[in-house]
């Protein structure tokens, strides 16, 4: 079953056309990955889908259900979570408090979701007092995971999780991924570290300045002449 | 009299007309938090919070005499009615004045035309509605008010002490909303990151005329103590106005408690002041202070923090 669907999508800024007609899918259960360099597009994209862009033209479904036009919040409430570029945790807010702004429409699930949340994430448990902007970026990262899994979320939309973490922290961020997809969340991940994304995900889709130009199973682009020298610096 | 003699009163005046102060700037406060935007016209809203419950009270007055219960009755619909009237300007200015503005995406500075443009707005209305001349709340509803006590030695009237205690009720009140409703949470994580706020569900466009609304209950409450201490014109909002904006700049703007903070330093200091330099001098040692500020310490005692990121 197709949970989200983006069809011949376009995105202006002003006179930037960030999106120039894309379409992609994702199956229940599924881990997709969204690849493309600085530019292309792909926090547009998940920006759209949670409704924080409005398309010129296009629609997105999820389970067969309009998401266009509707704003942020509204999105949110039909089961996207979304973990923005950069992290964005509420800096003067505890780590606890973050987890319940995840929580914010619905609180009755709270305390078992934060103790499930401070399982996969047990250095979160540590510091569950400190204030979001005084925690490192590997912390910072999983918080923002964290939070957007109380909100129980269908399918979680995730915008470069890896970005300027190390290495082992990265691995660890995507263990829970698989992790949390194994529990049935279905997942869009847009990343830059094309390997890593490419060996987690089902499918991947290749973004190029607002067109999409390539797409097929994970492990056909892991080996795709042209994937492989321009996203994943060989020969 | 020295300035030892005189402590303890211009302690006491000071804290209480601070007190009203910190009302007001919370306003300034909040609404800065979420939009970061100052609400010029947040002024207003006090003046018609001000009438609003004068005229309450005064439609409510019995003839003949008012014991102290009635009294307190009186003054208790004053402060509701002076709320209600400030929530609904409020939500008005944010509707007609801001919203459409938002929707279009427009520049800083088309926010603070039309602030002004409000602003003269009501007050004009408000001058022709209730006349030129300032007002005062019946006399007698404060036969009560002769009873006087000390604290300190300084004097305290029992006025006083109801429009100091009304006053720190709310301030308690607010800070327990913000710290611990789900209304709160909302202004925090809006006031922290209106877009990542909106991706965990929350309403944005509600929390800002809640937030509008919820400054507009306190300004207008806030203005009917004032008009209870002295009086209410149609004027009456500019020059508290612009020193609860100066109580909020001293707390650090976008700092709920800041702006408490800010509001009873203003006050002491200001009537400190007034007692060195007389009493034409108390306006010109509140905009002292907002100048020093900004010149010093932009960022106010306590720091901005509901508003950027860190
Ligand atoms: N708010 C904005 N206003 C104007 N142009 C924008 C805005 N946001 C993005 N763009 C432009 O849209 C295009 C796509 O940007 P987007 O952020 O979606 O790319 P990206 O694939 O996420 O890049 P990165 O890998 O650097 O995060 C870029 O050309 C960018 O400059
Ligand atoms: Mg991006």
């Amino acid at each position: 079953m197709t949970l989200l669907v983006v069809d011949d999508v376009v995105v202006r800024y002003g006179a930037v056309e960030a999106l120039k007609g894309i379409s992609l899918s994702v199956e229940q259960g599924e881990v997709v990955t969204l690849l493309g360099s600085n530019g292309a597009g792909k926090t547009t994209t998940l920006r759209t889908i949670s409704g924080l862009h409005a398309p010129a033209r296009g629609t997105i479904l999820l389970d067969g259900e309009p998401l266009t036009g509707k704003p942020p919040h509204e999105v949110a409430a039909m089961g996207v979570g979304h973990v923005p570029e950069g992290r964005r945790v509420f800096p003067r807010m505890s780590v606890n408090e973050n987890l319940e702004m995840g929580a914010y429409r619905d609180r009755s699930h709270l305390k078992e979701d934060t103790d499930r949340v401070f399982q996969l994430f047990p250095r979160l448990a540590e510091r569950r007092e400190q204030q979001g902007g005084t925690l490192s970026g590997g912390e910072q990262q999983m918080l923002a995971i964290g939070r957007a899994l109380m909100s129980r979320p269908r399918v979680l939309l995730l915008d470069e999780p890896s970005m300027g973490l190390a290495p082992l922290i990265v691995q660890t961020i995507f263990e829970i991924i698989k992790q949390v997809n194994d529990e049935g969340v279905t997942v869009l991940l847009v990343e830059q570290n094309a390997a890593q994304a490419l060996r987690l995900a089902d499918r991947g889709y290749v973004l190029e300045t607002g067109t999409m130009a390539m797409d097929g199973a994970a492990k056909d682009l892991l080996v795709d002449d042209r994937v492989r020298q321009v996203y994943l610096g060989e020969g | 009299m020295s300035f030892v003699d005189q402590f303890w009163q211009l302690t006491v005046t000071g804290l209480l007309v601070g007190a009203i102060y910190a009302v007001i700037a919370l306003g300034y406060t909040l609404v800065y938090g979420v939009l970061q935007l100052i609400n010029f016209a947040h002024s207003e809203v006090f003046m018609l919070g001000a009438f609003g419950g004068l005229f309450a009270v005064r439609a409510l007055l019995p003839s003949g005499n008012i014991n102290a219960l009635l009294s307190v009755l009186l003054v208790l619909a004053g402060l509701a009615f002076g709320a209600a009237s400030g929530g609904l300007a409020a939500f008005a200015l944010e509707r007609t004045a801001y919203r459409p503005l938002r929707r279009r995406g427009a520049p800083r500075l088309a926010y603070l035309i039309s602030a002004i443009g409000a602003s003269l707005f009501a007050s004009n209305l408000a001058g022709k509605e209730f006349g030129r001349d300032s007002v005062n709340l019946p006399k007698d509803l404060f036969t009560y008010n002769t009873e006087v006590f000390s604290v300190f030695g300084a004097r305290v009237s029992s006025q006083d002490l109801v429009v100091f205690l009304v006053a720190l009720a709310m301030l308690l009140i607010l800070d327990r909303v913000v710290s611990g409703t789900q209304l709160g949470r909302g202004i925090r994580a809006v006031a922290q990151d209106a877009d990542t706020a909106s991706l965990m569900g929350v309403n944005v466009e509600r929390v800002i005329v809640r937030t509008f609304v919820i400054g507009g209950l306190l300004a207008g409450a806030g203005g009917f103590l004032y008009a209870m201490k002295f009086n209410a014109s149609f004027t009456m909002g500019f020059i508290p106005g612009v020193k609860a904006f100066t109580a909020a700049v001293l707390g650090g703007i976008g700092n709920v408690r800041g702006a408490v903070l800010g509001g009873l330093v203003l006050g002491l200091v200001e009537n400190y002041g007034q007692f060195f330099l007389g009493a034409d001098y108390t306006d010109v040692v509140a905009f002292m202070v907002l100048v020093l500020i900004l010149l010093v310490r932009p960022s106010g005692l306590l720091g901005e923090r509901l508003g950027r990121a860190a």
